[in-house]
């Protein structure tokens, strides 16, 4: 398609905490710094930034990716502020990418940040103006009911059972424990400590939700000829994918985000992939509930529809099973600062194609990973494809 | 064709009222709260980037320009005493409504600092307002601060 | 890649109530008057009314609920008002236990996507659901608009108090 290829080179992050000393900006700039020096790159070098921040409501500041610029280095530089809700941690890249493929630019620096716990009393309450404000808002709504009437609707067209599901949670919250900046990582946590947690609205429980976190991560974007100066194990982005179904979300099928397939589809095409279960051996779908992996999972084309639940059952989805999934913990273990939860996924599988993750180490030499996010008004998909 | 030519029945399109209520707690930050606990004491302080040469009032965690992290060796204490660079004289509240007397504002560029730091004016008027007023920041008493901006309760003519 | 990961500084509530940290507190209170616009001027008159309404699309052939003036996929404007049934269908439903902000409440509310007959397949409204015990509730359970009287209408969604099981 005439584009340059684009490697990610480095990767940096805060830890993931519920509430953080550091203002936005801060954070910001933790993450932007960390990256950078990973991949021993000054600020001069970089040549547009692109950010990812949700709610302006959270910080409760005017303009919020312009009140963040300086922390995310983008003083005095060209710089884009995308948001696509919780699928912005997985757009902010993809936009990163066409800044370099395009030819614009060698090195971008792509940072998301959240900074939630400022809202009081809950940063549910961010989240009101969710719901239309003429046929909604006034039958007194919460958050919480979108992802309960999804997940029941999930539930009922497979017949699965809470403790299908529940195990994502298990899963997740024990992979977390193996990364440094997690917030709720529990090597000890059991399927009987989720079902057993407050039921908020059923059929969501306390453990099936992801928490509340303040948190920012930053790659460094590089084209082809300069990536390969600067590390000898660039990572590429094979693959970018982005889609938007109807705001009229009580219109469309909940059991299936058909905005992920087809989000799935561009980047899959990009990639050259073609039989998606085969050739990937990685994937971070997002995981804000423990139902939303199943539901991705299967729009992501990685397993038939309503089949997910089974696969994890039968260990596919572990580290050491077949097609790993979540092998950071996700956002039920790592945390959930909502833009720059999805780039924490796509850091991951930075990390994963380079050997580099550690305890989380996925085996067997993995050469292709897929992140992918979802938000908005719950129908943006957002997939991005990695390979070695 | 429009999509007000196809309607049939004109309809009251009508008003529907709200409000979005939002109250937030702001932390203060890793270098801010430092700064506002030195406000408390009656000091003002800055932070320096030596790369770039600039001092940054009030002080930041890193500096914009290079994105190096201003650690310790960073912060210096900044003087009371500057000029001022700008300044206006406000009539009216945040809701447009007439203030009872004007209220002076302006932007002070403190002895040391690169940047300004916007505050209240005292002791400023017609007569004597001019870009270049020596001024010193004017401290509440002790026991009347915070960790807050209105430590200092205005800038004053020297 | 530990050494990636920057030591952020985590507070717990406690470094706020027992004044560790310095806050600043802001309450924000944006009022809005907003146009209902055409399609939604025109549905929360119909409520007013008892009734429910819809747009139709001549091209697509879908009729709308909630109705909206132009079709979002044949990219037009929409043609006609349509007045669909007081019944439905349960797409999928909740049983509530907080409010917004989490505070638990006392008696559980039961949200619901309900799709409404005449509408076309699968559209949709959020609403409530009364009159029928959680458990007794199921995905595709035959309902019906419990309404306001007349004189309390206001035209608002809520002038249909819930949904209640017909039969």
């Amino acid at each position: 398609m005439g584009m340059r290829r684009v490697a990610v080179v480095g990767a940096g992050m805060t830890k993931f905490v519920r509430r953080a000393l550091e203002t936005g900006r801060e954070l910001a700039f933790e993450a932007a710094s960390k990256a950078l020096e990973s991949c021993e790159l000054t600020l001069d070098q970089v040549e547009a930034v692109v950010m990812g921040t949700a709610p302006d409501a959270f910080d409760g500041v005017h303009m919020k990716g312009e009140w963040l610029s300086d922390g995310a280095g983008a003083w005095g530089k060209p710089y884009m502020r995308g948001y696509v809700g919780g699928g912005t941690g997985v757009f902010a890249p993809a936009q990163g990418w066409y800044h370099v493929a395009s030819g614009l630019f060698d090195i971008c620096l792509v940072v998301c940040e959240e900074k939630m716990s400022p809202v009081q009393p809950h940063p549910q309450g961010a989240f009101l103006t969710i719901f239309d404000n003429f046929t909604e808002r006034a039958l007194g709504p919460n958050l919480l009911w979108i992802f309960a009437l999804e997940m029941n609707a999930y539930m009922q067209r497979y017949g699965l059972r809470k403790e299908d599901i529940a195990q994502v949670a298990v899963k997740n919250k024990r992979n977390a424990a193996d990364h440094p900046a997690s917030l709720l990582g529990d090597r000890t946590i059991t399927l009987k400590d989720i079902l057993d947690s407050e039921v908020l609205a059923w059929p969501v429980q306390r453990l099936d939700v992801s928490p509340v976190t303040d948190g920012a991560v930053a790659l460094v974007l590089a084209s082809e000829a300069v990536a390969r100066r600067i590390t000898s194990k660039p990572v590429w982005i094979e693959g970018v994918g982005w889609n938007l179904d109807t705001a009229y979300w009580t219109d469309r099928d909940l059991a299936y985000p058909t905005y992920v397939e087809e989000a799935a589809r561009m980047a899959y095409r990009m990639a050259g992939i073609t039989e998606p279960h085969k050739q990937i051996q990685i994937a971070e779908p997002y995981d804000p509930f423990d139902y939303k992996e199943l539901h991705h999972l299967e729009g992501l084309l990685l397993f038939p529809k309503g089949k997910a639940p089974e696969a994890t059952a039968a260990g596919v989805t572990q580290r050491t099973g077949n097609l790993p999934v979540c092998p950071s913990g996700g956002l039920l273990g790592v945390g959930n600062p909502i833009a720059a939860a999805g780039l924490m996924k796509v850091a991951e599988l930075f990390w994963q194609l380079r050997g580099e993750a550690g305890a989380r180490q996925v085996p067997g030499d993995p050469r292709r990973g897929v992140a992918q996010a979802w938000g908005d008004l719950m129908q943006v998909g957002t997939v991005v494809v990695m390979g070695r | 064709m429009g999509i007000l030519h196809s309607l049939e029945h004109p309809v009251e399109a009508g008003v529907w009222r709200g409000s979005i209520p939002l109250q937030h707690r702001y932390t203060a930050g890793v270098a801010g709260e430092r700064f506002l606990r030195g406000l408390k004491e009656g000091k003002i302080y800055g932070t320096r980037c030596a790369r770039c040469n600039y001092t940054y009032v009030p002080a930041r965690l890193y500096c914009e320009r290079c994105l190096s992290h201003l650690g310790q060796q960073a912060w210096l204490e900044i003087g009371l005493e500057g000029e001022v660079l700008s300044f206006t004289e406000v009539h009216i509240d945040p809701a447009g409504r007439p203030l009872d007397k004007p209220r002076w504002v302006g932007l002070i560029r403190l002895r040391g600092a690169s940047g300004v730091l916007m505050h209240n004016l005292e002791g400023v008027t017609q007569e004597n307002a001019r870009v270049g007023l020596a001024v010193k920041a004017v401290f509440r008493p002790a026991k009347e601060r915070s960790g807050s901006i209105n430590d200092i309760r205005h800038f004053a003519p020297a | 890649m530990d050494q990636h990961v920057f030591p952020t500084r985590g507070l717990s509530e406690k470094d706020f109530s027992e004044h560790r940290v310095l806050v600043e507190h802001w309450a924000l209170k944006a009022d809005y008057a907003w146009d209902t616009g055409v399609a939604i001027g025109g549905y929360l008159q119909g409520l007013k009314q008892g009734k429910l309404l819809a747009r139709h699309c001549n091209r697509c052939r879908r009729t709308l609920i909630p109705p909206r003036m132009f079709c979002e996929e044949c990219f037009c404007p929409t043609d006609d008002w349509v007045e669909l049934q007081n019944t439905g269908w349960v797409k999928t439903f909740s049983l509530s236990n907080v409010r917004w902000d989490m505070v638990r409440l006392e008696q559980p509310e039961m949200p619901a996507v309900v799709a409404i007959d005449g509408a076309s397949p699968g559209m949709g409204i959020l609403h409530l659901l009364g009159e029928v015990e959680p458990k007794a509730v199921a995905i595709g359970m035959r309902v019906q608009a419990v309404w306001k009287p007349a004189a309390e209408r206001e035209g608002s969604i809520t002038d249909i108090r819930y949904f209640k099981p017909i039969g």
